[in-house]
């Protein structure tokens, strides 16, 4: 029997497990998966269509594209279309609407210089090919991203590539989470923190998110046998948590036992939300060191606006002053204005989980995956695209 | 909304859609064309018809593994020719060549052209070359057309598509759109596997109708937008709900890698040597039994069914089983698949 | 947010920095340059946008196959 054969199976009884505990726990459970690659992952297997239906899977700010500010996101266009600059991007940039509802592949069809690559190693070839054009590569990504485009800038750095920038627009995720969860009304159980940028920053970090908002926090793959796993995993602690709580002080409101993070003040037996790391064979406790100190070598932490959330404290990547010849902003004296959101969007809602995508007014309507507004439209991980092309 | 055209008008998917019935369709629109199918049929007399049909080859780089931009064009117009039942007769092929291509390349294309002609055993009756200055065009283009004669009595089209039909995918699909992204990105993924499908399916259809006649309801070639835009364009011409099992479609190992390593769907890959048939269910089995004789169909493998008309908002619906038992709505590609990191 | 997709090294590059990798019949080159733990032939490495960015050993590997069978077994 074939690998794929096994987990498919797997999956099944998973799936049954999955169905058995939510009933035990009975309320509704609003579970994030923090990554946009897990949202495609859900999606592309149908699992929303699977699990019983007082789980409602939130989508979260994991998704490079859908969280560049629209300021950002503008600037880039704008760059696109100066004569001696060639734009560098990966492929996921290419169709973000700026303000006036153009977009990178719009500008190319206009005759810009715009090239999509797979690795920004690639950037560093078509700088050296292009000599007489000021490359600018779009970092977009989260950690998982950001220590290979540091990597690029050393190489650069150390070879003496004069025409090669980066337009720095990396995000980091932890600073996000806590942002997030920390809003009032906010309505989270339990996360799916993302495989691939665990492998990097390690699964220590999720600690203070379980310990600050008794939210189970479970590293998972990505193919529907890790999800569904991480899925039972979370739950199992949720019912855990309830059973505890409930035999603690008689209360059988869920909700008010969770968010009230009272349960660690209860007794002996109480039970608190915890790390589980489903993703052993990938992610270890500490991360990788290596990736995470070249990080810190080329960029610094600095404050830096998400789409739909605002401002986030020293969440964004922006580059060291030793490094400041390879960033495009500086270098070509570019402003870029942060004050231009769409102001009818409710993503920041959707990414909340206060709404989901049908009730924002412009969903379906003016916003379509042909003409998004929003970050949760623009990108294939987002929420509403994926709603819109799924649901 | 863009105001220019880009790339993704091209691209086979929704902006390519709206761009023909939004603009093309709308100012040229008549009997002959309005059906949009893969060519058209001309009526000679009551019995007979002639399947008319032409495309444009654009394709870059011009050499690929497993073909050419000139076997590309033969095969290309021929399929589109058998896709209502036409044996092809004739093609024409016209050149525009950009100042400064290789001789030596334009003569290794036209052998190309020979060769694919010879194997289909078809051919070129007219053509025409033209040159535009350097920057004009990517090296050449070539535009085939083609006509085809219909045996008498024979009428496969997508509005022939019945409830219960089964349907049909010829071989392993997204082979030809893999090979093209990775080779014109200059991508470093290699695999011997990862090589352009292109062939001529005019035997095929041919064997098929022989066998199975009436049994043949309709076929397509899912090309640009891939098997996924395909199945979605023939639920939106017949108001019929196409459902599909994942675990049944026929995907190389190496496509599916590729795919995976790039972020793309193959389910969304051009294909240029498949096609999807909408077959009567009590000919399907005898179906997949002809088309495995022929070495461009080996895999053809039954992937779904026909099952009643579309449910919601009469939207056109292609719902696919995942391998989990999970259910998903399949959409039409937007624009060109991009390699993505996310 | 990430894609990245496991690949068997078979080759080691050695003063370049770079790997040859497999997946199924394809072939690829990776930079090892923010890899944690250097892979040796025969590990497996996650590679994302064409670099590794970690290394899985064969152990690993054929651990996490044997977990799956044994627990298909259960079920």
């Amino acid at each position: 029997m074939s690998i794929e054969h096994i987990k498919n199976n797997q999956s099944k009884s998973i799936l049954s497990q999955i169905t058995e505990i939510s009933g035990k726990i009975g309320a509704e459970i609003s579970i994030m998966e923090v990554c946009g690659t897990h949202t495609v992952s859900i999606a592309r297997h149908g699992i929303r269509s699977l699990i019983p239906p007082n789980i409602r899977l939130v989508s979260g700010p994991g998704c490079p594209v859908c969280v560049t500010s629209q300021g950002a996101i503008d600037a880039m266009i704008k760059i696109a279309e100066m004569p001696d600059c060639r734009v560098v991007t990966f492929g996921d940039m290419m169709r973000v609407p700026g303000t006036d509802g153009g977009s990178l592949m719009d500008r190319k069809g206009r005759g810009a210089k715009v090239n999509i690559v797979y690795s920004p190693m690639d950037a560093l070839y078509i700088a050296q090919k292009y000599q007489d054009d000021l490359i600018v590569f779009l970092a977009v990504g989260f950690e998982t991203t950001a220590p290979l485009i540091a990597s690029v800038i050393k190489r650069a750095s150390k070879e003496g590539v004069k025409n090669f920038t980066v337009f720095p627009a990396m995000k980091l995720i932890m600073p996000a989470i806590f942002s997030l969860l920390s809003q009032k009304d906010v309505m989270i159980d339990g996360l799916i923190c993302p495989g691939h940028v665990s492998s990097v920053i390690g699964a220590d970090v999720y600690e203070p998110v379980c310990s600050q908002f008794n939210a189970p926090c479970v590293i998972a793959g990505f193919d529907a046998h890790d999800i569904l796993g991480a899925i039972r995993a979370i739950l199992m602690q949720l019912l855990k948590i309830k059973e505890n709580y409930n035999n603690n002080c008689y209360n059988d409101r869920y909700n008010d036992c969770h968010n009230r993070e009272i349960s660690t003040a209860k007794g002996k037996r109480t039970e608190v939300a915890r790390v589980e790391n489903l993703y052993r064979a990938v992610v270890d406790s500490h991360g990788n060191k290596r990736a995470l100190s070249m990080i810190k070598e080329v960029f610094e932490h600095r404050d830096s606006v998400w789409r739909g959330l605002g401002i986030i404290e020293k969440s964004g990547l922006f580059l060291r002053d030793e490094y400041m010849d390879f960033c495009a902003i500086s270098r070509l004296k570019i402003d870029v204005d942060e004050g231009c959101e769409h102001s009818m969007c409710r993503c920041k809602d959707i990414l909340t989980g206060r709404i989901s995508p049908p009730d924002c007014p412009l969903f379906k309507r003016a916003c379509t995956p042909l003409n998004p507004f929003g970050p949760c439209m623009v990108s294939n991980e987002g929420a509403c695209h994926a709603y819109y092309n799924y649901a | 909304m863009p105001t220019t055209i880009t790339l993704d008008h091209g691209s086979g998917g929704l902006y390519t859609h709206n761009l023909i019935k939004g603009i093309i369709v709308r100012h040229l629109t008549n009997p002959l064309l309005d059906p949009l199918e893969d060519s058209a049929l001309l009526k000679i007399g009551h019995y007979r018809s002639i399947a008319f049909t032409t495309d444009s080859y654009v394709v870059d780089p011009i050499f690929f593994s497993g073909g050419d931009i000139g076997s590309l064009s033969v095969n290309g117009t021929i399929n589109d020719l058998a896709m209502k039942g036409a044996w092809p007769i004739a093609l024409s092929c016209s050149f525009i060549l950009e100042e400064g291509l290789g001789l030596t390349d334009f003569e290794k294309v036209v052998l190309s052209i020979k060769n694919a002609c010879e194997t289909a055993n078809v051919m070129v009756a007219t053509g025409d070359t033209k040159v535009v200055p350097r920057g004009k065009c990517d090296r050449l283009f070539i535009t085939t057309s083609g006509v085809g004669l219909v045996k008498e009595g024979i009428d496969i089209g997508i509005s022939n598509i019945r409830d219960g039909d089964m349907i049909i995918v010829s071989g392993e699909i997204g082979s030809h759109g893999i090979t093209i992204l990775t080779e014109r990105e200059g991508m470093d993924i290699k695999s011997p596997s990862i090589k352009s499908d292109t062939c001529a399916l005019h035997r095929l259809v041919s064997a098929l109708i022989d066998d199975i006649g009436d049994g043949l309801h309709a076929l397509k070639d899912p090309t640009r937008g891939g098997l996924c835009t395909a199945l979605w364009e023939a639920s939106d011409t017949t108001g019929y709900l196409m459902d599909i099992f994942e675990e049944k479609i026929p995907i190389n190992n190496d496509v599916r890698g590729a795919s995976y390593i790039l972020g793309i769907d193959p389910l969304y890959l051009a294909n240029e040597g498949k096609l999807i048939a909408w077959i009567d269910p009590l000919y399907a089995e005898r179906a997949i039994a002809i088309m495995k004789a022929f070495d461009c169909a080996k895999d053809a493998a039954v992937i779904g069914e026909v099952k009643g008309r579309v449910i919601d908002d009469n939207a056109p619906s292609v719902i696919l089983h995942t391998a989990i038992g999970g259910k998903r709505r399949l959409h039409p590609l937007k624009g060109m698949p991009l390699p993505r990191i996310c | 947010m990430c894609l990245a997709v496991p690949m068997e090294v078979i080759e080691l590059r050695e003063g370049v920095n770079v790997a040859l990798v497999r997946l199924e019949g394809i072939e690829k080159e990776v930079f090892l340059d923010i890899v944690d733990n250097m892979p040796e032939k025969g590990d497996y490495v996650l590679v994302h946008a064409g670099f590794a960015i970690h290394t899985i050993s064969r152990e690993d590997v054929s651990k996490t196959f044997e977990l799956l069978k044994g627990m298909n077994a259960v079920d």
